[in-house]
């Protein structure tokens, strides 16, 4: 595994990746690429979004044995990273403040954002008050009326939230918008994707943001335990959580890596959002990945109960891992996730997001077979508060 | 000598610009596409360009979006889209036919099939707005083993060394995006666009074609004093949105003539 070394000067990861852009933004893409080059090299750079990272969002993040959990469950040891507990509650933060300081370096005084859960949207609008920049958040219609709160909490930090009406007026259609909104306003305006995927250099900027969970994880399970995880579990929607713990773990060898897809109601009812484990390889929003399509190569509607996971493609580089077997990936359904949401709030006293919550299911689902000397690591990449009302109404409650 | 190659020779030769008007195909009813097609010809259409309805339509505007959506809601797939192509064939051996849309459904289908199932057809080119020519090797490759035009955007953003590398690829015309946004923006500038085409011509050998935000017959005018051919799209699906199933093709002829007029 020493050779891993993605993605080439073009952005492709093996077969995946790339830039399959209309040739409106490739100018546009070629000035962030070439911008992120020179910030790459530049240690001033990484000083400043490592000083962001301790005094804003109260890096480093712990690790925690979740002791109760593990024994109940009988078999191996559950340990959190917890991205739940930085400033904004998940890991989002960590992509938007490194975007935001190139946004500053490229001398762009506007920032945009696609959201679906509202994670992202709140992270954008953190950083571009904290930054003093005007933003624009696209989100589409369903997430808008599902996600209140989130779009409440943009609104107090300054920024504008676009409701979009197209398509299926979730996710996918947000970041459609916020690409039309970029390739109009390329001169003045910087877009702050909020996964690893789209168009390169978005999938390796991304994952070089988030790769300090994975880094500090690697610290921490050396100072606490003395050795790495034999497993690494982390949530798949578009896979930045997931990249981020990762690609530290990559060229170590003995721990497994497994990625999590939202199964929705079961993968063989066709209403889930699992391209890696039931989709095929496609091009949609400037990468070629796996994806959720049909025969004639319309993306199709997916379905969680957590709506950042709710999108029918994946980062590039997870389709890579997949392929060539570094990391797995399996599907955990609505009802398995919202059991371990419960399991967490009670055994562990944590109110973990619904996308984290699909990690805990596997992990939870995995450990009774392995044994009580082994560790899993699950990135708990969010915090539930933005879902009690989900929950709330799945219980058939109102608040 | 290609379909698209002759049309533009003969109007060279008749001092006349094309006119290149765009359709997505299956809008508003799949049953309606060829006729539609043919009443863009009796209007003046030079080159036809059949759009390939797409979920995801990244780079055009909510009209343009509309019509994916329209014809989506028929199940249109590229293969019917061939089929309605293979149709209008069957009466129209002249006109160009060049399929525009997105790389997937393509992709799908598989590069090489795609080509040889659309030169079977009748189509004479193919624009994937989402494949540059980074990534177009193996999909140009097909295309032009097939005897089609690849077709290629050039934008207002282009630095010159790309330009040179698209005109490397080109085949049948290249297309100028008029302006910075998606297709039905209002914020064409002509003069711009004129200085930008005569920038070009140093080293683009291929007819240039210009479009996006080009509304009417005057603007149509203006820009074919600098350009080879006038790409007209979101005006005429707005026509075909507010029209019935009836009046639809006789009222975008009657479009098509107005704009064929203007720019003789």
């Amino acid at each position: 595994m020493s050779s891993y070394d993605f993605p080439d000067a073009r952005g492709h990861f093996g077969p995946y990746g790339g830039v399959y852009v209309a040739e409106t933004l490739m100018a546009a893409l070629d000035e962030l690429n070439a911008e992120y080059a020179r910030a790459k090299a530049d240690p001033a750079f990484w000083q400043e979004y490592h000083y962001e990272l301790k005094h804003f969002v109260g890096r480093p993040s712990p690790v925690y044995h979740a002791k109760r959990w593990s024994e109940q469950l009988g078999g191996a040891q559950i340990y959190f990273k917890r991205e739940d507990l930085n400033h904004t509650g998940a890991h989002k933060v960590n992509n938007t403040i490194g975007q935001a300081l190139l946004a500053r370096r490229m001398g762009k005084k506007r920032v945009i954002a696609e959201t679906g859960a509202g994670q992202h949207g709140v992270a954008s609008a953190t950083v571009a008050a904290r930054y003093g920049m005007e933003c624009v958040v696209y989100m589409g219609s369903e997430d808008v009326k599902r996600q209140a709160p989130n779009v409440f909490r943009m609104k107090l930090l300054g920024a504008t939230v676009v409701p979009v009406e197209s398509g299926s007026k979730t996710l996918k259609d947000a970041l459609n918008e916020a690409m039309r909104d970029w390739v109009t306003n390329i001169d003045s305006t910087f877009y702050i994707l909020g996964t690893a995927a789209g168009p390169h250099p978005y999938p390796m900027l991304v994952r070089d943001f988030q790769r300090i969970i994975g880094i500090e994880a690697k610290e921490q399970m050396q100072e606490m335990v003395g050795r790495q995880p034999d497993m690494v579990v982390a949530c798949v929607g578009g896979g930045s959580n997931a990249i981020g713990i990762f690609h530290p773990y990559v060229d170590v060898d003995g721990v497994r890596l497994v990625g999590v897809e939202a199964g929705g109601d079961g993968v063989a009812t066709g209403r889930h959002a699992a391209p890696l484990t039931a989709g095929k390889p496609g091009v949609l929003h400037g990468f070629r990945s796996y994806l959720m399509q049909d025969e004639n190569g319309q993306i199709i509607e997916t379905h969680s109960v957590s709506a950042g996971l709710d999108y029918p493609g994946v980062g590039p580089e997870h389709s890579l891992l997949k392929d060539i077997g570094r990391a797995e990936y399996v599907a955990i359904n609505d009802d398995e996730a919202l059991k371990a949401f419960e399991d967490c709030c009670h055994l562990e006293g944590i109110i973990p997001a619904l996308e984290s919550s699909h990690a805990l299911a596997h992990a939870a689902k995995v450990a009774p077979t392995m044994g009580k000397d082994q560790i899993i690591l699950v990135n708990l990449s969010g915090r539930g508060d933005k879902d009690i009302n989900t929950v709330a109404a799945l219980m058939g409650l109102t608040l | 000598m290609s379909r698209i190659a002759e049309t533009f020779t003969r109007l060279q030769a008749a001092g006349e610009k094309a006119l290149i008007p765009f359709i997505t195909a299956g809008d508003p009813d799949p049953g309606l596409t060829v006729s539609l097609m043919h009443g863009l010809v009796e209007g003046g259409a030079d080159v036809i360009e059949l759009g390939i309805p797409f979920s995801d339509p990244m780079a055009d505007g909510p009209v343009i979006q509309r019509a994916s959506e329209r014809a989506l809601r028929h199940k249109v797939g590229l293969r019917n889209v061939l089929d309605m192509v293979r149709e209008f064939r069957r009466s129209n051996q002249q006109t160009p036919v060049v399929l525009m849309g997105y790389l997937n459904p393509v992709h799908v289908l598989g590069y090489e099939v795609f080509a040889q199932e659309a030169a079977a057809a009748g189509v004479d080119g193919v624009l994937t707005v989402d494949c540059p020519p980074e990534e177009a090797a193996e999909l140009s490759a097909a295309l032009i083993a097939a005897k089609l035009d690849p077709v290629f955007l050039i934008a207002p953003t282009t630095p010159l060394a790309r330009v040179k590398q698209i005109a490397a690829l080109a085949r049948g015309y290249v297309y100028y995006v008029s302006l910075k946004g998606v297709t039905g923006a209002g914020n064409l500038d002509i003069d711009d666009v004129a200085r930008k085409i005569a920038a070009l011509r140093e080293f683009i050998e291929v007819p240039i074609g210009v479009g996006f935000g080009i509304r009417d017959a005057e603007t149509a005018r203006a820009i074919s004093t600098a350009a080879d051919a006038v790409v007209v799209g979101s005006r005429l699906v707005q026509e075909i949105e507010a029209a019935t199933p009836e009046t639809a093709k006789e009222q975008l002829t009657r479009l098509v003539a107005s704009l064929k007029d203007a720019i003789r």
